[in-house]
């Protein structure tokens, strides 16, 4: 098929609109009715995803496509005038191999989590009079529609940052997807634990918005502070002009020593720390999980935490101005070196000890971004970006079939309470509240969902670096390439994180669906409900992708073998950037640390848990002692958080600004001097008039009270003479302003 | 008859709510209907003509537009003198915009309606008087003229603390119009006018002595007299205590002017007057006035943060919003005259934000006292740990509490965050580190906005309101749509308003 560049011009402006309209038209139309609502979402996202495919395969056939991009811009905002020598601010849209990319997988990933959601929020199934809106339910979501309102919206502004053509509508879009993870964090809002301690979804909510809103005004300020010394924000203008780089790379800065590349850099990143949860704004991301799934696969793999790495890729010629290969790194480099790598190893420790199900696929999470920033950090743009796709595919896949668990397994919960009740099992205590998120109650689904289970194996696979056959491989082993020609600190803390990477997903593989039912929900769980029919879908056409995104970046010469596809990746995204990256030379060492390290942790992780029984410690708690309670309570990052910002805040706030300062000094001031003035007049009356004056006096007091009362007498409250009043004050203005006219 | 027209425009607008208010008199008190939509009608034409005006300015021409000039006190040569430019008729349209909303949202009030009806127009022509005027003592009259009307429209529909607060408004504001008129009539006397244009020219530049005192003593001093004055009326911190209990005690109608329109004009009082009649002391003590604008980011952030009452927490937060009116400002006093074009154009950007952002926080802030209006009426507390759950009952209601939130918090893509940013932007190269502290206010705007939408709609329902008709209906919805567009409408596409405004201030700085 054939398309003008001018169609493919519109369709670009086009791609973020539909799922805006989609949102608008739920909220305003077709609120009432779940079927239209969902019908109205996944088509109009069908569309965008349509569209956006259209401009990726349209883009393949354009040759150096990095500098015959799709672009159009127009004025946005006035300023100055062109006499000055000042220009308007201009808002665009731009598809360069790297937006090309992120339309492929983001427009992708959002379609399913949509279909997915349908089964999800047990579309189909009649409403539970239990339910009750804000809480998670047993019948159909009582709030279906305003979830996928929600959805359409959040997928709307990941759209837009993905084909803005510059900082600001980017940041326009980066915040419309805070919101919304705000909005769809807090969905059950009005769920309460029986723990006081555990997180509710509305706390978690005000923490995740609140957490990466720290981040967002850093790089507010980025950006401002790039605007102000580029006078421009436009990707093109700035990040491929050898000149803008020069200038901004050699410019002084307000922080000595420091470059303006440097500073913007660094402040842009401290936005990207918030938004991918890097240490040590990462606390947000694990409480998130107290949203619906499917938003959990949206936040944190798709879209959102995909968006802060992508920044991050986005604005790399700038993060690394002045630099080249084999240079010592740029400020901001060297900072994203060591925050990616250290939070890489950080949150893989966290992830061993924990026992939710989703909280490990979250620290997981963050431990994979912790690579790509890492990877960034040391120069190694391709493959940051090769890991993102990567990543997006297998861990929203993996979001997903946790969610599929989970749902099973309730379903499994509410099928044996059943049959309790009418076996006649009445001497059963009423248990404690079930956890159907604790991997410790379940063992044994993959006789039970049998899909659920090759598509989580194969999702968890890729996490863990599977040789040859999916797609994590590919990806991280280019980042262990390259960091073991660049940094081979770096190096070593990466390929430790992807040891215990394949080993706590080999230990939530085994808990999960290995070895024998641990609880009767286990031993009823079930995915052949209908609900689960939508959500298979996404699944399995996610794991298609987690396996096969990979083959399109294998080294040229990979083993000496020639490939089908030589790295196509490479070529394609190399040439966003004004010099074309040099491949990376084929390097056995780098292939069998990321061959032993993934297969080792593997096999480590199917070792410790093959024999795990019901009831027993979690088979790591012995060996690593004390250590495996801190890292279960992840290094009590939230109570040190709690102590040195929470209520510090709360006491400047309620304490400090309010009560003290405007009620105490402000207002004690006021109420001073006013007193001060009432008792002046008193002396003056009482020592003044009284004695010294006397009966003439007596007159100026008497006369003083009698206005006081006269006007206590205004105050009645008649509207008549607030009337006559106001009736003065126009008698009195007109007079004014009338007569000195007629004098004329 | 066409000509009349065209040459009295600014005259019809600012004098139609007050031939409006004469006839809400005259109708008969117990007809609460007619007197209500006589009013709202009132206040509708001056909106009408103010459209009309819009598209008879041109933003391309230089100086005061449709200007109306005649001998009003021959003795003191004071004269009836008005004028719009990019800077005031955005203004205007912002207050002929809000006063039929919230007449239309006052129609709930259910006690002495005419009075109410009467005072809200004459405190409409009161604040359009004080964007029109183009001379001092025309100015000064209708910012006094402004007070009155709001005095009692607090002190007798106001809740139940109206007492203190109508009287704390009163005085603050008095204690700085007594300086404010001081210094008016120390410029006309000095200079045998008080024509503003005229002034502008020469006050600046005057030399010798006033009262055998230099003049620039007495320049300075007049300086702060009119700086004190706007700073109250801002407010700008720390003459900020009169505002939450005003705003909290006001009725609901009269909160939205409050916040929506009377504390711009402070700001407006400085970008009208203290700048071309003081660039010298304005450049001076420029440092000043943005250290107190951040203190006004900061500590309004932080007490709205720390309130329990929701009004009144919504009432800080307009301290934390004009606090960036006064950031830019300061930043465009600061760079006056300089020669260096990049800078100047900095300033450009930040004068230009702080227009746009009186504009912005005049929808967002109104919305907001509506909305919370909306749910004092139901339920008639104001207390948040009196909320909870909320959402279910009044979906709709809470839809729009979060919208209008979100464009209070600055969301991008809707109107706070242009001008904002664009103060954020010019003002950081004049005031590196204070616009880098103004972000720990930004941070905690997130911190009480979300407290603000997480007590009243989120968790689980306080049964105290089972079974209680809390949605908003549809008359309060229709006051509140026009707002909510336009929060769009700047979000996307502001250029429609910054070419007015950036033609005007460019010209200014330029």
């Amino acid at each position: 098929m054939q398309f003008s560049e001018a169609f493919i011009q519109t369709l670009t402006w086009l791609i973020p609109l539909p799922p805006l309209l989609a949102f608008a038209l739920i909220v305003l139309v077709t609120n009432r009715s779940k079927t239209l609502s969902h019908v109205t979402a996944i088509g109009l996202m069908g569309l965008s995803w349509v569209m956006s495919w259209i401009v990726f395969y349209y883009t393949l056939s354009i040759e150096h496509f990095g500098e015959h991009v799709i672009a159009a811009a127009v004025d946005w905002l006035p300023f100055g005038s062109a006499a000055m020598g000042t220009q308007p601010l201009q808002m665009g849209v731009l598809v360069d191999p790297l937006t090309s990319v992120m339309l492929f997988f983001v427009s992708l990933t959002c379609l399913l989590i949509f279909i997915y959601s349908v089964g999800y929020s047990n579309y189909g199934k009649p409403r539970d009079d239990h339910d009750r809106p804000g809480t998670p339910p047993h019948g159909v979501e009582p709030l279906y529609s305003r979830f996928f309102a929600y959805l359409s919206l959040f997928a709307f502004g990941m759209l837009l940052l993905v084909v803005a053509d510059n900082l600001l509508l980017m940041f326009v879009g980066w915040e419309i997807m805070g919101l919304c993870s705000y909005l769809l964090i807090g969905f059950w809002h009005a769920r309460n634990y029986p723990d006081p301690k555990q997180i509710t979804p509305r706390q978690a909510a005000v923490k995740a918005f609140m957490t990466t809103r720290v981040g967002d005004m850093f790089m507010l300020l980025g950006i401002a502070y790039l605007y102000s010394q580029a006078q421009t924000l436009s990707f093109r203008e700035i990040l491929r002009s050898d000149e803008m780089l020069t200038h901004l790379a050699t410019t002084p800065s307000v922080v000595a020593g420091l470059m303006v590349s440097h500073v913007v850099g660094l402040l842009l990143f401290a936005g990207t720390i918030g938004k991918s949860a890097q240490f040590p704004l990462h606390v947000w991301l694990p409480d998130a999980m107290e949203g619906p799934t499917p938003v959990s696969a949206m936040i944190h793999a798709a879209t959102m935490v995909s968006a802060g790495v992508y920044a991050m890729i986005r604005m790399f010629p700038l993060l690394s101005a002045g630099w080249r290969p084999g240079d010592p790194l740029t400020p901001p480099m060297l900072a994203m070196a060591v925050v990616g790598a250290f939070t890489a190893l950080f949150s893989a420790t966290i992830a061993v000890a924990q026992s939710d199900v989703k909280k490990v696929l979250a620290y997981s999470t963050i431990s994979q971004l912790g690579f790509m920033i890492a990877a960034l950090g040391i120069g190694g743009y391709i493959a940051a970006a090769f890991h993102l796709v990567t990543h997006a595919f297998f861990k929203a896949l993996l979001f997903l079939g946790s969610g599929a668990v989970i749902h099973g397994v309730e379903h499994g919960h509410h099928h044996a309470e059943q049959l309790a009740h009418t076996g006649g099992h009445a001497a059963h205590a009423p248990a404690a509240p079930f956890d159907p998120q604790n991997m410790f109650n379940m063992g044994g689904l993959a006789r039970r969902m049998p899909i659920t289970y090759w598509t989580f194996v194969i999702g968890g696979l890729a996490l863990s670096g599977f040789p040859f056959v999916t797609s994590g491989f590919w990806s991280k082993d280019e980042i262990l390439a390259d960091a073991w020609v660049h940094a081979p600190v770096v190096f070593v803390v990466l390929a430790v994180a992807a040891l215990l990477t394949a080993f706590y997903t080999m230990r939530q593989i085994s808990l999960t669906f290995l070895g024998e039912p641990r609880s009767a929900a286990a031993e009823h769980a079930s995915e052949n409900d209908s609900i689960f029919r939508p959500m298979l879908l996404a699944l399995v056409v996610l794991a298609f992708f987690a396996i096969t995104a990979g083959w399109v970046g294998i080294l040229e010469d990979f083993l000496g073998l020639r490939m089908p596809f030589p790295n196509w990746f490479h070529g394609y995204v190399g040439g966003v950037l004004l010099e074309h990256p040099p491949a990376l030379e084929f390097n056995p060492v780098p292939l069998a640390a990321s061959l032993v390290v993934s297969l080792g942790g593997l096999l480590f992780g199917w070792w410790v848990y093959r024999g795990y029984r019901k009831g027993a410690d979690d088979p790591l708690a012995g060996p690593l002692g004390a250590m495996y309670a801190v890292l279960r309570d992840k290094y009590y990052f939230d109570e040190l958080y709690e102590r040195l910002f929470v209520r510090p805040a709360v006491w400047l706030s309620e304490t400090f600004a309010s009560e003290w300062v405007d009620k105490g000094v402000i207002d004690g001031t006021l109420h001073l001097v006013g007193r001060g003035a009432l008792r002046l007049g008193r002396i003056f009356r009482d020592y003044f008039d009284a004695p010294v004056v006397n009966g003439s006096g007596d007159l100026v007091g008497e006369s003083v009270k009698r206005f006081g009362r006269s006007f206590r007498v205004i105050q009645t409250g008649r509207v008549q003479q607030y009337l006559l009043v106001g009736m003065a004050i126009v008698v009195v203005l007109g007079a004014v302003l009338l007569l000195p006219g007629l004098g004329q | 008859m066409d000509a009349l027209f065209q040459n009295n425009l600014l005259s019809l607008i600012l004098f139609a709510p007050t031939v409006g208010a004469l006839v809400v008199l005259l109708l008969p008190r117990d007809q609460v209907a007619l007197i209500r939509w006589t009013a709202l009608v009132a206040s509708l034409a001056p909106l009408g003509l103010t459209i009309y005006l819009w598209t008879r300015f041109d933003a391309g021409a230089a100086g005061f537009q449709l200007q109306e000039n005649y001998l009003w006190f021959a003795a003191i040569n004071s004269n009836y003198h008005l004028g719009v430019d990019g800077i005031s008729l955005p203004l205007v349209l912002l207050t002929t915009l809000l006063t039929p909303l919230a007449l239309l949202f006052s129609f709930g009030v259910g006690e002495r309606v005419k009075a109410f009806m009467v005072l809200f127009l004459l405190l409409e022509t009161g604040m359009l008087g004080v964007f029109l005027a183009l001379d001092l003592i025309l100015f000064f009259l209708f910012w006094e003229v402004g007070l009155i009307p709001m005095y009692f429209l607090i002190n007798i529909w106001g809740s139940a603390n109206r007492q203190y607060a109508s009287f704390k408004f009163f005085i603050y504001t008095m204690a700085g119009s007594v300086g404010l008129l001081l210094a008016v009539q120390t410029i006309g006397l000095t200079l045998g006018t008080f024509d503003m244009l005229a002034a502008f020219e020469r006050w600046p530049a005057f030399s010798g002595t006033i009262y055998g005192i230099p003049a620039a003593t007495v320049r300075t001093v007049a300086f702060w007299a009119f700086t004190i004055a706007f700073a109250i009326k801002v407010p700008i911190w720390p003459f900020h205590t009169w505002l939450p209990d005003a705003h909290t005690e006001a009725p609901t109608g009269g909160s939205m002017l409050l916040a929506g329109v009377l504390l711009k004009l402070g700001a407006y009082g400085f970008l009208r007057l203290v700048l071309p009649l003081y660039p010298a002391e304005a450049k001076l003590y420029a440092g000043v006035l943005a250290l107190l604008g951040l203190l006004a980011i900061i500590m309004g952030a932080l007490a709205s943060f720390g309130q329990s009452d929701f009004k009144r927490l919504v009432a800080y937060s307009s301290i934390n919003h004009m606090g960036f009116v006064v950031l830019g400002i300061a930043a465009a006093a600061a760079v006056t005259g300089s020669a260096a074009p990049e800078i100047r154009a900095t300033a450009i950007m930040a004068a230009n934000g702080a227009v746009l952002q009186m504009f912005s926080h005049g929808l967002s802030a109104a919305g907001m006292f509506l909305l919370v209006g909306v749910i004092y009426e139901r339920t008639h507390t104001r207390n948040l740990n009196d909320f909870g759950g909320l959402f279910p009952l009044a979906p709709v209601y809470g839809g729009l509490l979060i919208f209008t939130s979100m464009a209070s918090l600055g969301l991008p893509g809707l109107a706070g965050f242009v001008s904002e940013f664009m103060v954020v932007r010019g003002v950081w190269p004049i005031f590196t580190t204070l616009t880098a502290l103004a972000m720990i206010g930004l941070l905690m705007t997130g911190a009480y906005v979300l407290k603000g939408i997480g007590r009243t709609l989120y968790g689980p329902l306080n049964a105290r309101w089972q079974g209680h008709r809390l949605e908003i209906t549809a008359r309060e919805v229709v006051a509140l749509a026009p707002l909510a567009a336009l929060l769009v409408i700047n979000g996307v596409w502001p250029a429609w308003l910054v070419t007015v405004i950036n033609e005007t201030v460019t010209r200014l700085m330029a």
